[in-house]
C-alpha cells in the first residue's frame, strides 16, 4: 500500500511557524494561483515557491513519487484539454497564429500552446507549497491552531482524530487483506470486474464495520474525559504567534493583493502577449 | 476510613432495548480509599455496573433506573456525565479506543484541555502524571510507537491528571502479556498506596489481579451480587467455581489435595499462607496422581529451519529460528508482544518472504507456493473475528473461500455443511452472523478456514478477552478438532493458563530468537526463560516449592493432567 | 454538548481516516484506461446516510482535501467542494429513513438510489465542471465530459457497493427475534 505523505520533524524557520500561518499561506497562495492566469505572476510565484521549498530543507526523494504522479496527471489533463478544445487558446487570447496543421480542427496554435503552458504553470505554483505544508506542519499543533481562525474546536478535533487513526485503520486494512487473500480472494487485476468487486467487498466490509465499532468506543472515551463540556477548550500543543508568523501572514496578504492587482490591471485574468 | 463513597441501594437498571433488567436490586457500598475487585462471567452485568459508576449509564446507554445510587454525595443520572468524570476516572479496556490524542502528551492532557486549563499549568500537570506511571520520556511519541502496556499507562496518567477520587479499571489485563500485566497490577497498587484513591478493578483474570492485595472481592452473576467478601473468605469458599470464574491454580491444587481452606489460613497470598498440614496433603496427592504415557507422534508435518526475516537490512525481526512440528500436535508459540511471534506466523503463511531459511511442509519446501496455495495446507485464524467476517449469513461466510476457488456448488454445499457440523454450527446455518455470541463468531471464522481442509491451523490469541466459560468452550472445541480431525494446531498466545492446560509443548520466542522449545510445564517453571520472554511463572511452581516437592515441573504436569480429567468429567 | 454531537466528532474523524485510505482501494474498471470505481464514494454515501448531512459533508470535504494533498501534492478545490456537497445532499435525504431500525426495504433502496443519482449529478455534472471553468478556465466540453464520466462511475459504485453496505448495516442493527435452531 502506498505510503501517505506525513509530517517530518526538522528545525527550520518554516517548521517553527504556526500551523495556522502555513494554512493561511497555503490557502491564499492557492486562491491566487487559481484566480490568476497572468504568466508573469505565475512565474514569480513558481520561483518563490521553489525557494521556500528549498528553505524547508525537504529531501526531494521524499516527494519524488508524488511529483511524478502529479506530472503524469497533468500530462493527461493537458492532452485532454487539447483533444476536447484545440481552440481554447484562441478563444481566450482573441487571435490565432497557426504553427502547423495536424488534422481536422486540430491545429497547433501559438495561443493554445501558451494557454496550456499557463495551465501547467498554475499547477506547479501550488504543488511545492502544498507538499511543504504537509511535510512541515506538526499535525497536533495544526489541529490546535485551527482554533485561532475561529473554526469550531469540534472540527479541529475531528481532523486530529482522523490523523490519529489513519495508521491504525491502515494496519487493519493490511491485516484484513492478508487474511482474505489466504482464503483465496484474488485482488489482482487478472480477474473479471464482478470478481474484483466481490473481492474488494471481502476487505472493506469488515474494515468499515470494525471502524463503526471504533466510533462508539472513541466517543465513549471522549465523553468520559469531558469532551464538549465547555464552549471552548485549550490545547496542549498550541503554539503562540511569533514575529515570523505575523511577518509571513503580512507578506502573503500583501503579495496576494499585489498579484491580484497586476492580474486584473488589464481588465481580465489573462496576460495577453499576442 | 469507613466513609461510603459509592452506594447502590436497591438499584435496578434495564436497558431500553432489553426486556429484562440487566442489574437487579443491587445493594453495594464501597468505602473511601478501598481497593475492590469486581469479578463475574460475561453477561453477568459487571460492565453495566461499571458503566453506572462512571455515568455512561444512563447517558450513553439509555434505560430505566430504579432505586438509588450515590457517588460522593452525587446522583450520577442527575449530575451528568461531565460532573461524574471529575469524580470517577475510567481506564477502558481497548487501549487504542481510549487513546484519542495524536501523541502521549496530548492524550494525557485531553481532560485538562476540555476543562480549559492554561497551557503552562497543563504541561506541568501532564509531566507529573506521566512521571507517576513512567511514561514521561515518551511525551512526544505517537500511539503507534508504543506497546500495549505503555498505551495503558498513558490512559492511567490521562485519568490521574484530573485528580478524580475514584479510579475505575475495566479489564486492565485483557491486552497485556503476563509480565506487563504484573507490572500494571503493581502500578495500580502503587497508585492506591500513594494517593489513597478508591480503586475499582473489573477483571476476570483473578489470579493475576491477586498478585497484589485487594480489600474486597465482589462477585456479580445474573445481574445480582452473589458475594461481597474479603479475598481470604472468597478463596476458602466455592463461590468462584460455582459462577464460572477461575480460581487461582494453587487454590485448585490445594482443593484437589483435599485441603479444607479456611480464611484463617490466609489463602489470598501463597507466600504468606499458613500451609501447615496442607503440605503433607499436597505431597500425598502429588504421589497419588499417575502420569499417563504421552502419545508418540512421529511423522513431521512442518519443519522450519534457520528462518530469518527483517523489514530492512539492519534489524532482524525473526532471526535464525528452527523447530519442527509433528502431525497431530497442539503447541503454543509464546513470547512478549513484539517478540516476533506474529511475524513468524506470517512467514509460515507466506504473507512475508523470509530473507533466509526454509519452511518445509510434509518434507516439501513451500517457498514457491502462493498465499492461496499455502492456505489449503496451513490456515490462519486472526484474533478479532470481526476483522475476518465479510458476509452477513453464516453459510455464505463459510463458503467464501471455496467460491473464490471455483469449487462446484454441490461440493461447496456438502463441505460447508460438514464443516458446520464439526464446528457445532449446523443448527444455526441460516442465521445472520450478528445474532451469534463472540465465541460462536470465533467458531464461524475457524469454520471458514477449516472448510479449505488445511492440515495445520494457526490461531492468534484465540481466547483474548474471553471469560472462563467462553475460554473453555473455544479451547475444548479446538481440542476436539485436534483429537478427532487430527488437525495440527499452533496457538500464538500470551495466556499462561492456556499454554499449560492445552498444549504439551511450547516454543518460546524472545527478541526474534527461539530461546526454548520444551514442555509447557518446564517452560513455566524455568525462571530464566520466564524473565527473558516476559512470561509469568505459575503459582503451582511456588506451591510445589513451599511443599518441598523436589520436582516442581512434574508437579505442574501432574496437576494439569488431573485438572483436565476433573474438568472433562464435568 | 450532547452525546450525539460527540459521536459526530468521532464519526467525522474515523470516517475521514477511512475515506482517505479507501482512496487506495479503488477498483480499476479494466477496459477503459485510468477509470476506477471509487469505493470511497460508496463509503461516503453510507456514512452520510447513517450520520446525516453534517458528518457526511465534513467527511467528503476533509477526506477529499487531505487525500488530495497527501497523495497528489495539491488540493483540487473544484473537486473537493462537490464531494462535500454530495455528502450533505445524501445526508439530508437520508434523515427520513430509519436505517438503524432495520427499515431499509425495497422502497428505501429505490429512494436511496434516486437520491444518490441526483446527488452525483449535482455534484459532478453541475458543481465540479462550473468550478473547473471558473477556477481553471478549462474548456467547457472537456470538464463536462470529465464530470459525466465521474458521475456515471460513482453512480454505478454506489448502486452496487453503497446499497449492499447500507442494507447489510440495516440488517445488523435490526432485531433478530424470529430465529430458531434447525436440525
Amino acid at each position: 500500500m502506498a505510503k501517505l505523505l506525513t509530517y517530518s520533524e526538522k528545525n527550520t524557520w518554516i517548521h517553527r511557524l504556526c500551523g495556522v500561518t502555513k494554512l493561511i499561506f497555503f490557502i491564499l497562495w492557492s486562491v491566487v494561483g487559481m484566480v490568476t492566469y497572468d504568466t508573469r505572476v505565475l512565474g514569480v510565484m513558481l520561483l518563490l515557491s521553489l525557494i521556500l521549498f528549498k528553505m524547508s530543507k525537504t529531501d526531494y526523494r521524499q516527494v519524488a513519487t508524488i511529483v511524478k504522479v502529479v506530472g503524469f496527471f497533468l500530462l493527461i489533463n493537458v492532452i485532454a484539454i487539447y483533444a476536447f478544445s484545440p481552440g481554447q487558446g484562441t478563444k481566450i487570447y482573441n487571435c490565432r497564429t497557426v504553427i502547423f496543421h495536424i488534422i481536422g480542427p486540430y491545429d497547433i496554435t501559438k495561443e493554445q500552446l501558451f494557454y496550456e503552458f499557463n495551465v501547467i504553470l498554475k499547477y506547479f505554483t501550488v504543488v511545492p507549497i502544498a507538499l511543504m505544508f504537509i511535510l512541515t506542519t506538526n499535525p497536533s499543533e495544526f489541529a490546535a491552531s485551527l482554533n485561532k481562525l475561529g473554526i469550531k474546536y469540534t472540527i479541529g478535533y475531528s481532523i486530529a482524530i482522523a490523523l490519529r487513526y489513519i495508521p491504525d485503520v491502515q494496519n487493519d486494512f493490511n491485516e484484513i487483506k492478508l487474511a482474505q487473500e489466504a482464503r483465496g480472494i484474488d485482488m489482482s487485476v487478472k480477474v473479471s470486474l464482478p470478481t474484483r468487486l466481490k473481492s474488494m467487498f471481502a476487505i472493506i466490509f469488515p474494515l468499515i464495520f470494525s471502524s463503526l465499532e471504533r466510533i462508539d468506543t472513541v466517543s465513549n472515551a471522549m465523553e468520559l474525559r469531558g469532551f464538549g463540556k465547555n464552549k471552548r477548550r485549550t490545547w496542549y500543543s498550541e503554539k503562540k504567534f511569533s514575529k515570523s508568523d505575523y511577518l509571513s501572514i503580512i507578506f502573503v496578504i500583501l503579495s496576494s493583493v499585489i498579484a491580484i492587482i497586476i492580474t486584473f490591471y488589464d481588465g481580465n485574468r489573462f496576460y495577453n502577449p499576442f | 476510613m469507613k466513609n461510603p463513597i459509592i452506594q447502590f441501594e436497591n438499584y435496578t437498571f434495564k436497558y431500553r432495548t432489553q426486556k429484562e433488567p440487566t442489574l437487579k436490586n443491587i445493594n453495594l457500598t464501597i468505602y473511601e480509599g478501598e481497593k475492590v475487585l469486581i469479578v463475574g462471567p460475561s453477561g453477568s452485568g459487571k460492565s453495566t455496573l461499571s458503566n453506572c459508576i462512571n455515568g455512561l449509564v444512563p447517558f450513553s446507554y439509555k434505560g430505566d433506573i430504579k432505586g438509588k445510587l450515590t457517588i460522593k454525595g452525587k446522583t450520577p443520572h442527575k449530575a451528568g456525565i461531565f460532573e461524574m468524570s471529575q469524580i470517577v476516572g475510567t481506564v477502558l479496556q481497548d487501549p487504542d479506543g481510549q487513546f484519542v490524542g495524536l501523541t502521549v502528551g496530548e492524550d494525557i492532557a485531553f481532560s485538562l484541555e476540555n476543562d480549559c486549563v492554561k497551557q503552562v499549568e497543563m504541561k506541568e500537570r501532564v509531566y507529573q502524571a506521566a512521571k507517576t506511571v513512567g511514561v514521561h520520556e515518551l511525551l512526544r511519541h505517537s500511539p503507534q510507537e508504543l506497546s500495549g502496556g505503555q498505551k495503558q499507562r498513558v490512559s492511567m496518567a490521562g485519568v490521574m491528571v484530573v485528580g478524580c477520587d475514584i479510579l475505575l479499571f475495566d479489564e486492565p489485563l485483557a491486552n497485556l502479556d503476563p509480565a506487563t500485566g504484573k507490572y500494571a497490577i503493581d502500578l495500580i497498587d502503587k497508585i492506591h498506596n500513594e494517593s489513597k484513591k478508591t480503586i475499582i478493578i473489573i477483571e476476570h483474570r483473578l489470579e493475576d489481579v491477586l498478585y497484589r492485595d485487594v480489600d474486597r472481592i465482589v462477585v456479580v452473576a445474573n445481574g445480582g451480587i452473589v458475594a461481597d467478601l474479603t479475598t481470604d473468605e472468597i478463596l476458602s469458599s466455592n463461590i468462584l467455581k460455582e459462577h464460572g470464574i477461575r480460581e487461582p491454580l494453587y487454590i485448585s491444587a490445594l482443593k484437589y489435595a483435599g485441603c479444607q481452606l479456611k480464611k484463617e489460613s490466609k489463602p489470598s497470598n501463597l507466600n504468606k499462607m499458613e500451609l501447615g498440614a496442607f503440605q503433607c496433603a499436597v505431597r500425598d496427592w502429588y504421589q497419588s496422581v499417575d502420569i499417563k504415557e504421552k502419545e508418540n507422534m512421529n511423522s513431521e508435518i512442518l519443519k522450519v529451519s534457520n528462518l530469518s526475516f527483517g523489514y530492512d537490512d539492519q534489524v532482524e525481526v525473526v532471526s535464525d529460528i528452527s523447530f519442527s512440528i509433528k502431525k497431530g500436535e497442539m503447541i503454543s508459540i509464546v513470547g512478549k508482544n513484539g517478540a516476533g511471534k506474529s511475524t513468524l506466523s506470517k512467514l509460515i503463511c507466506g504473507f512475508q518472504t523470509p530473507t533466509k531459511g526454509m519452511i518445509l511442509y510434509d518434507g516439501q519446501d513451500m517457498i514457491s507456493d502462493s498465499i492461496k496455495e499455502r492456505a489449503e495446507k496451513i490456515g490462519i485464524v486472526m484474533q478479532n473475528p470481526n476483522q475476518m467476517i465479510s458476509k452477513s449469513m453464516i453459510k455464505e461466510e463459510v463458503a467464501l473461500g471455496l467460491i473464490a476457488r471455483g469449487v462446484a456448488p454441490e461440493v461447496i454445499e456438502k463441505r460447508v455443511d460438514d464443516t458446520l457440523r464439526i464446528c457445532g454450527l449446523y443448527q444455526y446455518r441460516n442465521w445472520p452472523i450478528q445474532a451469534l455470541s463472540f465465541g460462536q463468531k470465533k467458531r464461524v471464522t475457524i469454520a471458514s478456514i477449516l472448510v479449505l481442509q488445511p492440515k495445520i491451523l494457526i490461531l492468534d490469541e484465540p481466547t483474548a478477552g474471553q471469560d472462563f466459560r467462553h475460554y473453555t468452550e473455544i479451547m475444548e472445541f479446538l481440542k476436539k478438532l485436534n483429537k478427532e480431525q487430527g488437525i495440527t494446531i499452533i496457538l500464538i498466545t500470551h495466556d499462561m493458563h492456556l499454554m499449560l492446560e492445552y498444549t504439551d509443548r511450547a516454543i518460546v520466542i524472545a527478541d526474534g530468537k527461539l530461546i526454548e522449545d520444551n514442555s509447557s510445564a518446564s517452560v513455566l517453571t524455568n525462571r530464566d526463560i520466564i524473565e527473558k520472554a516476559s512470561l509469568k511463572e505459575t503459582s503451582l511452581y511456588d506451591l510445589a516449592l513451599r511443599c518441598d516437592i523436589d520436582n516442581p515441573t512434574t508437579f505442574v504436569e501432574r496437576f494439569i493432567q488431573y485438572d483436565r480429567e476433573v474438568r472433562s468429567n464435568g | 454538548m450532547k452525546k450525539s454531537d460527540i459521536r459526530s466528532v468521532a464519526a467525522i474523524g474515523i470516517g475521514t481516516a477511512l475515506f482517505i485510505l479507501l482512496t487506495l482501494a479503488a477498483i480499476p474498471v479494466g477496459f477503459i484506461p485510468n477509470t476506477q470505481l471509487q469505493t470511497r464514494v460508496a463509503f461516503l454515501t453510507f456514512m452520510s446516510a447513517i450520520f446525516g448531512p453534517v458528518v457526511g459533508g465534513a467527511i467528503g470535504f476533509l477526506g477529499h482535501a487531505i487525500a488530495d494533498a497527501s497523495f497528489y501534492g495539491g488540493v483540487w478545490w473544484s473537486w473537493v467542494i462537490p464531494e462535500g456537497v454530495y455528502g450533505i445532499i445524501i445526508g439530508i435525504f437520508a434523515l427520513k429513513f430509519k436505517i438503524e431500525d432495520g427499515g431499509f426495504g425495497l422502497k428505501e433502496t429505490v429512494l436511496f438510489n434516486i437520491a444518490q443519482v441526483v446527488a452525483n449529478i449535482i455534484a459532478w455534472i453541475v458543481i465540479a465542471p462550473i468550478l473547473d471553468i471558473v477556477i481553471y478556465a478549462e474548456p467547457a466540453n472537456k470538464v463536462f465530459a470529465q464530470g459525466a464520466t465521474s458521475a456515471l462511475l460513482n453512480i454505478i459504485t454506489v448502486a452496487i457497493i453503497g446499497t449492499i453496505l447500507t442494507k447489510a448495516y440495516s440488517k445488523v442493527k435490526s432485531k433478530t427475534s424470529s430465529l430458531s435452531v434447525e436440525d
